[in-house]
């Protein structure tokens, strides 16, 4: 493949996502050169910080660990095999995603909670006094994998949809049983997206607070949160987030030297036809109970609880609210973050995958950092700038997408650059050679193969932003409310019938909009199916 | 190859959302004031509502939480738009007005209110107050077990049985006012001694009356309005309030107020500080929020010890400035 100047429009779209990750960087740059050098020092070699360092470091990769224990098989029970209700589960086992983990984690600590939980109230008659405690590393982990599992799994199925079956095809030919097959063959394709969902869920454990706070973990986030919340010290936080930033660049460098060179699409003509489903045979329902407990831990739970506030809040008098208002505001902005971050994902990806040299992997590999970092400390940045260098846009609709995109772009980048993997190039040269320009191209040959990745990266975008709240209350136009505000404020209000109310809705919100793009993949599932026995024209 | 139905009703969607988004930025943009508060909408938007009609001002209000609404008027500095700044504690308030954020308000505002709940420089005034109590769990605690004052907490017989929240701001105001009352030494021997006698870390005042009402802990040292909401749920909810005496566990905090610097309309804010003291506006604190009204005179909420019958220590809060000491002595004693 010769190398090619890439086009005009990739290359722009990018430079602007190259300034969008520049910004929080410049921010704890500028911040922490307000601290004097003997005074950082203290700071960054404080043993509680150090060791809370390694308290993050390591619930992050357990984290990591049990979600890709949980994602894979789920991944491919729900794609491949022939699991009792696939198309229900397909849905419901990526519902914990629409769970914010404030509300979630509060769930759990009702039910499980060492004294006067629903559990131990449950046991008391057997004798049961007190339960083990959740508290700490153990619930923190828990919550954290039960929330965010979803990323790899939705990353994961994405990538299992873009394999070509002729390769498991050819495997079997060649005299593989199906375990081999598994292993040697299909798991080996999955690990581009399988890193892509483990970033982002080791990520979005980093700079978690909301459950470390909740599960009493001493995380780091929380040496960051100190620094503002107890002496308004900014430069502080600042030098600490810093520290979080290099741990970050420490992992996506990791990251970059487990990639390996090897190609993962197929030469052979990209068809999409069905892989052969797999007969789960006695396994059907120990897959079964799997799916379920997952799904009850992680769904049925937090939405029970939640209905017993609101009954037990309806039974005292509450009346239900009108929430419309608030739920189309939090429809708009976490749609539109969805469609900011896919448009300037996708040059982002394609440069990075098509055109690799130093400069596109750089800002490929930095997208991920505002996503590293608490957003509190993102959204002061551009609270920063965008008062002091923007005031035109400051706090109105346009700079709260920025600020989503600044966020959650790597959510979509991850996505769509292991879609891009599985598609060979040539296809693309092909299309060119006919006579399409790039941007014919794109539209009519890249854009459909990785339709997966791009539609799987749109529902994480969106499910995340609809839950995000320190740029939201920051940098949303004045009086604009949303769910995740409305949430959160009930919740410090101690108002549980309030709190439930808003959670069920962004609950039926993100439901909703999950089934709709799901169903969308079911509707391109049939058609392929219904064209099997012709592959696709290209 | 024919386009994606998918694009169809993607680009459908895109014009709505986009023709929503013009409709909400367009909507806000007439001459308004604006309040930055820490406190929530469900507590204060009422009266707000209330003032926006007696005063005929149009009033938008920024909710968020009280520290990182402060570090966003740092952070805008010259161009911030917020008129006024309404904090859940008065360590945001000292804060800002040290970083000379802050304009003087007039003394004929700040005289309605003890000269304990406000800036000896004048820059900002408590509007309401909440006073630290113990609460604990009525089916774990005798009365008479209960301690009288909070150096007897390190005792064994409360080993593993008290919560705090020590990230909190009103924890934060309740161990300055220890310093100041009993001195550095002191407070960090007691801190050690509560930490040796396993108290354990909440993140929020309202986790550790949640955690007392399900006996996880026996006591909380906690602000004393957030019982009567988990009440109103549960009114069966086994916790109760204790009082101690003349000790840092009776002191009373404020959410208070202060007036950027950067507003244009002073005097607007002023008649909306003005309303918030007014008779009908302290009631409301006392009866919505269960705060104490701060403007002398005016009784507390019916269901709580009234304030004059309260021993709070005598401190005064603009002497509980020293935030980053406290910072210290809490990471010292090991406890942050």
């Amino acid at each position: 493949m010769k190398a090619v100047r890439p086009p005009l429009f990739l290359t722009l779209a990018a430079v602007v996502v190259a300034v969008a990750i520049a910004l929080p960087l410049l921010y704890l740059i500028i911040r922490t050169a307000g601290i004097g050098g003997e005074e950082l020092w203290k700071l960054i070699s404080r043993p509680r910080n150090i060791m809370v360092f390694f308290n993050s470091a390591a619930m992050a990769a357990t984290v990591t660990l049990f979600s890709t224990l949980i994602a894979v098989p789920l991944a491919f029970l729900t794609v491949r095999t022939d699991l009792p209700g696939r198309r229900f589960w397909l849905v419901a086992t990526t519902l914990p995603l629409a769970v914010p983990s404030y509300v979630g984690s509060f769930a759990l600590i009702a039910t499980l909670a060492p004294r006067g939980s629903f559990l131990q109230l449950l046991l008391q008659p057997l004798g049961v006094e007190e339960l083990p405690s959740i508290y700490g590393f153990p619930g923190t982990v828990l919550a954290i994998t039960l929330f965010t599992y979803p990323y790899m799994l939705l990353s994961v199925r994405s990538g299992l949809q873009g394999i070509d079956p002729a390769l498991e095809e050819a495997a079997r030919s060649l005299g593989y049983g199906s375990r081999e097959t598994f292993f040697r063959v299909v798991l080996p394709q999955l690990k581009p997206s399988m890193i892509a969902g483990g970033l982002l869920v080791a990520l979005y454990a980093l700079r978690d607070f909301g459950t470390p706070s909740l599960m009493r973990f001493d995380s780091f986030t929380r040496a960051i949160f100190l620094q503002y919340k107890t002496s308004f010290n900014r430069n502080s936080a600042a030098a600490l987030s810093l520290m979080l930033v290099i741990l970050v660049l420490l992992i996506l460098w990791l990251e970059y030297r487990m990639r390996s060179r090897a190609a993962y699409y197929s030469r052979g003509s990209a068809s999409l036809r069905p892989p052969k489903i797999m007969k789960l045979g006695i396994w059907k329902w120990p897959a079964f109970g799997f799916c379920l407990g997952i799904t009850s831990l992680g769904i049925v739970l937090p939405v029970g609880i939640t209905l017993f506030w609101l009954i037990r809040g309806l039974n005292g008098g509450y009346t239900f609210p009108n929430l419309l208002p608030t739920v189309l505001n939090s429809i708009g902005a976490a749609g539109l973050a969805a469609l900011a971050t896919t448009i300037f994902a996708l040059p982002v990806a394609i440069l990075a995958v098509r055109f690799p040299n130093k400069i596109t992997a750089i800002i490929e590999r930095c997208s991920y950092i505002g996503f590293g970092v608490p957003g509190i400390v993102v959204a002061l940045s551009l609270v920063f700038f965008g008062a002091n260098y923007l005031p035109a846009l400051y706090q109105t609709l346009p700079m709260l997408i920025f600020a989503y995109l600044v966020l959650f772009l790597p959510q979509s980048v991850g996505t769509v650059r292991s879609s891009l993997l599985q598609v060979n190039p040539q296809l693309e040269e092909s299309a060119r050679s006919l006579g399409r320009n790039a941007w014919q191209t794109l539209r009519e040959v890249t854009l459909p193969l990785v339709q997966p990745g791009v539609l799987s990266g749109a529902v994480l975008v969106f499910l995340t932003a609809i839950k995000e709240l320190p740029a939201t209350i920051l940098l949303a136009p004045i009086g604009f409310s949303t769910l995740a505000m409305q949430i959160w404020q009930a919740t410090e209000n101690v108002d549980f019938a309030d709190a439930a109310a808003a959670s069920l809705a962004m609950l039926l919100v993100s439901m909703g909009s999950t089934l709709l793009v799901l169903s969308q993949e079911n509707v391109k599932e049939e058609k392929v199916i219904s064209k099997a026995p012709v592959s696709r024209r290209v | 190859m024919k386009t994606l139905p998918l694009m169809k009703v993607a680009a459908g969607s895109v014009a709505l959302m986009l023709g929503w988004g013009i409709g909400v930025a367009v909507d806000a943009q007439t001459k308004t004031l604006v309040i930055y508060s820490g406190r929530e909408e469900k507590l204060i938007g009422p009266l707000i509502e209330r003032a926006k009609k007696d005063l005929n001002k149009d009033i938008q209000v920024r909710y968020g939480d009280t520290a990182e609404l402060a570090i966003a008027l740092l952070e805008e500095g010259k161009n911030s738009r917020a008129d006024l700044f309404f904090a859940q504690d008065a360590g945001a308030l000292g804060t800002l007005e040290k970083k000379q954020l802050t304009l003087p308000i007039a003394s004929q505002l700040l005289n309605k209110v003890d000269t304990r709940f406000r800036s000896a420089k004048g820059h900002w005034l408590g509007i309401s107050g909440r006073a630290r109590v113990i609460d604990y769990n009525t089916k774990l605690v005798k009365q008479s077990e209960l301690p009288s004052s909070i150096s007897q907490l390190t005792q064994p017989k409360w080993r593993g049985k008290v919560g705090w929240a020590p990230t909190n701001g009103s924890f934060q105001s309740f161990v300055t006012a220890m310093r100041v009352l009993e001195g550095d030494a002191k407070t960090l021997q007691w801190l050690k001694a509560m930490k040796a006698n396993g108290v354990k870390d909440y993140g929020k005042n309202s986790a550790i009356v949640e955690a007392v009402g399900r006996g996880e802990v026996h006591l909380g040292l906690v602000n004393n309005y957030y019982l009567y909401r988990f009440k109103k749920d549960d009114p069966n909810f086994p916790v109760a309030h204790h009082y101690t005496s003349k000790d840092a566990g009776a002191m009373i905090n404020v959410a208070g107020v202060a007036i950027t610097k950067t507003t244009d309309q002073k005097a607007d804010v002023e008649a909306l500080i003005n309303y918030l003291l007014k008779q009908s506006s302290q009631n409301y604190f006392a009866q919505e929020t269960n705060e104490y009204p701060l403007v002398k005179g005016i009784p507390a909420p019916s269901k709580q010890v009234p304030i004059n019958k309260l021993n709070p220590p005598n401190v005064n809060l603009t002497n509980l400035d020293d935030l980053p000491g406290t910072l210290n002595l809490l990471q010292q004693a090991g406890v942050l």
